[in-house]
């Protein structure tokens, strides 16, 4: 579930920068004062997860929104989880296996990048018609295992990464 | 400077190709295992700076490791991570060598495995599963009981070590955070544990075996 959201909330970086809508965007002013405090805040919880985990952004029963982290696989929709209980509509993996290539150790940079790539009209799209409904995001979880992107399999080619058919 | 201080793994960074890769090694070294003890210093000196918490800077990291729940938050916390982060990564490079050394046939540790697992093979293949098994970031680990001089394998989360048990003392672990094999294996960590089996010291381990024997009437 957790990875089938995150790449669903990715996306080529936009020519123009993007921003959360209308709605998704004032609930995020009212609940932390600003876009940049939200950023601040969703980053803090991000670099602070120690070992592997996701920092995730969600909206309680009352609307609010809040920033949590949890560990290893879990995730805010699970019963019993310490700290808020929200339901996400934005998540970050920050298993190293999401940046070490890149970035090895410097989780901190692999952050900053993620702001680069969040498909904003998705997950205002998610705020809106499950989050701040009360309802979990509803994700299509396939039942084969993923083989090639959809973007690739559009594009007709293999995998640019030989080790790929490995996995 | 009352802290601990960086060591010297030894041997070089290329000195465990092909098994473990250059690259790794030194950022293993360099940045991970640098960033645990800078986090433990941090909490060390910080500790040593309030009247109430003077006597826990001078415990030493092993002991401190013990003895978490004297430490209050947020010192807690960056013991059990950077402190335990520390010992184990130490722990981690002496029980490697470039290919590895032998197990003496007439070593305690030979014979105490050959007692308990019935084979070498059986052991090694026991380890294996339970390093495999580590969901998420962790270690698994070889130690000794104190009591009994018993082998007992066993897994961690994050940077937890059995250290944190005084019933045991780990004389072997592997690493199984992604940072330790991911830029060579991604995620094929079954490959990365059957590599570390070429470049264990055994004479490291053996040694740190009649150690942990000895240690039995200690408290």
């Amino acid at each position: 579930y957790n990875h089938a959201l995150f790449f669903s909330i990715l996306t080529t970086p936009p020519a123009e920068p993007t921003g959360p809508s209308g709605p998704l965007a004032q609930a995020i002013i009212a609940s932390f004062g600003s876009f940049d405090k939200m950023k601040t805040a969703f980053d803090k919880a991000a670099a602070t997860r120690f070992g592997s985990g996701w920092a995730w952004l969600g909206a309680d029963v009352d609307g609010k929104l809040h920033i949590s982290s949890t560990p290893n696989q879990d995730n805010p929709l699970m019963d019993g989880i310490a700290g808020v209980a929200m339901i996400p509509f934005l998540g970050l993996d920050v298993w190293e296996h999401a940046y070490y290539l890149n970035y090895q150790n410097r989780r901190a940079e692999y952050i900053a990048a993620f702001w680069n790539v969040v498909n904003w009209p998705k997950v205002s799209e998610y705020y809106e018609e499950y989050a701040a409904k009360g309802k979990p995001v509803v994700m299509d979880l396939a039942t084969e295992a993923p083989t090639q992107s959809k973007a690739q399999l559009k594009r007709g080619g293999s995998a640019s990464l030989g080790w790929i058919g490995q996995i | 400077t009352l802290n601990p201080k960086p060591c010297s793994l030894g041997y070089e960074y290329e000195a465990l190709e092909p098994h473990f890769d250059a690259e790794t090694m030194k950022l293993h070294h360099l940045r991970h295992h640098a960033a645990y003890l800078t986090t433990l210093n941090n909490a060390l000196s910080a500790l040593r700076g309030a009247e109430e918490t003077k006597h826990l800077a001078k415990m030493g990291v092993d002991k401190l490791l013990q003895n978490l729940d004297s430490v209050p938050e947020p010192y807690k916390t960056q013991v059990r991570n950077g402190g335990g982060g520390f010992v184990n990564h130490a722990l981690f490079w002496s029980i490697l060598a470039p290919n590895g050394t032998k197990l003496s046939a007439d070593s305690g540790l030979e014979k105490q495995i050959e007692k308990e697992f019935g084979s070498f093979d059986t052991f090694v293949q026991t380890f294996k599963d339970q390093a495999v098994k580590v969901f998420g970031s962790g270690w698994a680990w070889l130690s000794v009981a104190k009591e009994s001089g018993a082998l007992v394998i066993s897994k961690t989360a994050n940077q937890d070590t059995p250290a944190m048990e005084t019933a045991l003392i780990p004389i072997l672990g592997l690493d199984v955070w992604e940072h330790a094999y991911y830029l060579k294996y991604q995620n094929k960590r079954a490959d990365y544990i059957d590599a570390f089996f070429n470049i264990v010291n055994w004479e490291e381990v053996s040694r740190r075996y009649e150690e942990a024997l000895k240690k039995k009437d200690e408290l």
